[in-house]
């Protein structure tokens, strides 16, 4: 009890801690405001072009009324193309990681490389496919467009099975050991079932990440101005219209433009929601 | 430490013949090693068929270690390896031919923490059963209650079958873990501590469960609650830093212990 109370020193402490605080308020503002101004915008500009032609007619050449249908259905295709053939990859490549190798030198190796194709710019993966695939096809494709998204959502898909199915605690593998279950069962019966949530949240998350993806499409989908499904040829997307018309000089593209940019953020803040929707029963349960 | 005390064969101190005493799983010139750090030297036990076995020791002497041999548990994990011999009836348990899955379906375990499956209390218990045998829904479901009665929990869970596991208290989880355990029909089952993380209530019926299931099972468990050991075991195996110190018939360790750690340990004056 003999602690002498200096009161100069807690003054001074109280006086650094307001500055700091006072601090993190303003670059807190500071972030928050340019991305509301974003947003406000965007909701201001592509709700007035929003109507049921957007979501029923074809891109108009400039001049005449249209709509995003071609570039929505396309962006749609792609999206499921790709997330089909890279879902399966990603979950089988992180649960060895997580389950079957995860004291191999093997996974450290795949780990490190994962982590660099994760953060590795899209363009690099645009580039990538346009190499493999559309200089040897000799045209640009819907196939070409699906695989460069699929190549950005494998790493995320596999560093998130990896994750989650490493936070299943050993003792429910020990437990399902116990009883007699073989490893194979135990991963898909038990591991999969305690880490699902976050599994379909990584999917979805990789989702949200390529449906705005402009780069890789530009290189290997490219674009089409009409009604397409086959695949061997461009396919138009909602990112590669929206980043034509809106530096087209022609003021409907640009309205346009911004329509297809409000959609796509709808439809990633819903994945979104869904997304954390499933982490947060993932907690309760 | 007397080098006398650890070469004594552990069997000599087994009871005199009143009754039939048959060795279930009989463990002989046991080492088990971490990596390079050796933690169990040197074991010899037997675990008698229908008697419940208490493993007790200070933390680290390697009781929990010595469990997890049984039933192969520490294969799940590489650099960890037992030499010796360890037999259940005349099946060597560590033979690196030996059916890891078969074995563990003959000799269950049951945890410190209760690890309920994520799924439904129906399925939790009925999981286990499918494994190997192929069941009629009704006969499914008369085992998978048979296997919660056994288990004192059908009364509790009849009505809520299918909730999920994990919704139930812990006492509770850990009587479905128990349930899960016996619904396979193992010979053997290993309590690894397992009322460390329940209150008094549900340890005293997870007690009273353990003696009765010894009518059919033979039971080993690690407690580092000593009138535990006392209360549910017929024999008490004292293990202090990966040797086995003393085995022999419960009342005689904890009255009449031979060895002087024993008798420090199990009245509290210990270090």
């Amino acid at each position: 009890m003999a602690a002498t109370f200096q009161s100069s020193l807690y003054a001074s402490r109280r006086r650094r801690n307001r500055i700091s605080m006072g601090l993190a308020f303003a670059a807190t503002a500071f972030g928050l405001s340019w991305l509301v101004l974003i947003l406000a915008v965007l909701l201001w500009e592509g709700f007035s072009g929003l109507s049921l032609a957007v979501f029923t007619e074809m891109t108009p050449p400039p001049g005449s009324a249209g709509g995003l249908l071609n570039p929505i259905v396309g962006s749609l295709v792609m999206t499921t193309i790709a997330v089909l053939i890279s879902t399966p990859l990603g979950i089988l490549a992180g649960t060895y990681m997580a389950e079957y190798g995860r004291y191999d030198r093997l996974t450290t190796v795949v780990r490190f490389i994962n982590d660099i194709l994760l953060s590795a710019p899209s363009i690099v993966v645009g580039l990538f496919v346009y190499e493999v695939m559309v200089a040897q096809m000799g045209h640009f494709s819907g196939w070409a467009g699906a695989v460069s998204l699929a190549v950005i959502v494998v790493p995320v898909v596999v560093r998130t099975t990896e994750d989650m199915l490493i936070l299943v605690p050993d003792t429910l593998r020990e437990a399902a050991a116990s009883i007699g279950l073989p490893r194979s069962l135990m991963i898909t019966k038990v591991a999969y079932r305690a880490a699902r949530a976050g599994m379909v949240t990584g999917v979805l998350l990789a989702v949200a990440r390529i449906s705005g993806e402009t780069a890789p499409l530009l290189f290997t989908a490219l674009n089409n101005q009409f009604w397409s499904l086959n695949l061997n040829a461009p396919v138009a997307s909602l990112p590669v219209v929206i980043f034509q018309f809106a530096l087209s000089p022609y003021h409907d593209w640009q309205k346009l433009a911004w329509t297809g940019a409000l959609i796509i953020t709808l439809a990633v803040l819903a994945l979104s929601i869904i997304a954390r929707t499933l982490a947060a029963q993932r907690k309760t349960s | 430490m007397s080098v006398a005390a650890i070469t004594v064969p552990a069997v000599s101190h087994a009871p005199s013949s009143a009754e039939d005493l048959a060795e279930k799983i009989s463990i002989r010139n046991l080492d088990f090693f971490y990596g390079d750090n050796q933690a169990l030297r040197d074991i010899n036990v037997p675990l008698y068929q229908g008697k419940v076995t208490a493993f007790i020791g200070p933390s680290g002497c390697g009781k929990s270690t010595l469990l997890r041999i049984l039933n192969r548990m520490y294969d799940l994990y590489p650099n960890q390896r037992a030499t010796g011999h360890v037999r259940l009836d005349n099946d060597d348990i560590l033979s690196p031919s030996q059916d890891l899955n078969l074995l563990r379906a003959k000799v269950g375990m049951v945890f410190q923490k209760p690890t309920p499956f994520p799924m439904t209390i129906f399925e939790n218990i009925a999981f286990g059963i499918r494994l190997y045998e192929r069941l009629p829904k009704s006969e499914l479901e008369d085992r998978v209650r048979h296997a919660l009665e056994r288990a004192a929990l059908w009364e509790e869970v009849k009505n809520k079958l299918n909730a999920n596991g994990l919704s139930l208290s812990g006492g509770q989880q850990q009587r479905l873990c128990i349930a899960r355990t016996v619904a396979v029909r193992p010979e053997v089952i290993l309590f690894d501590e397992p009322c460390s993380a329940l209150d008094p209530i549900s340890t005293a019926k997870i007690e009273e469960l353990i003696d009765e299931l010894k009518d059919d099972y033979t039971i080993a468990i690690v407690t580092h609650n000593m009138q535990q050991a006392a209360r549910v075991s017929d024999f008490t195996a004292f293990m202090y830093l990966g040797e086995l110190v003393e085995f022999g018939e419960t009342t005689r360790i904890f009255t009449n212990p031979d060895d002087r750690r024993t008798q420090d340990y199990i009245t509290g004056r210990f270090g």
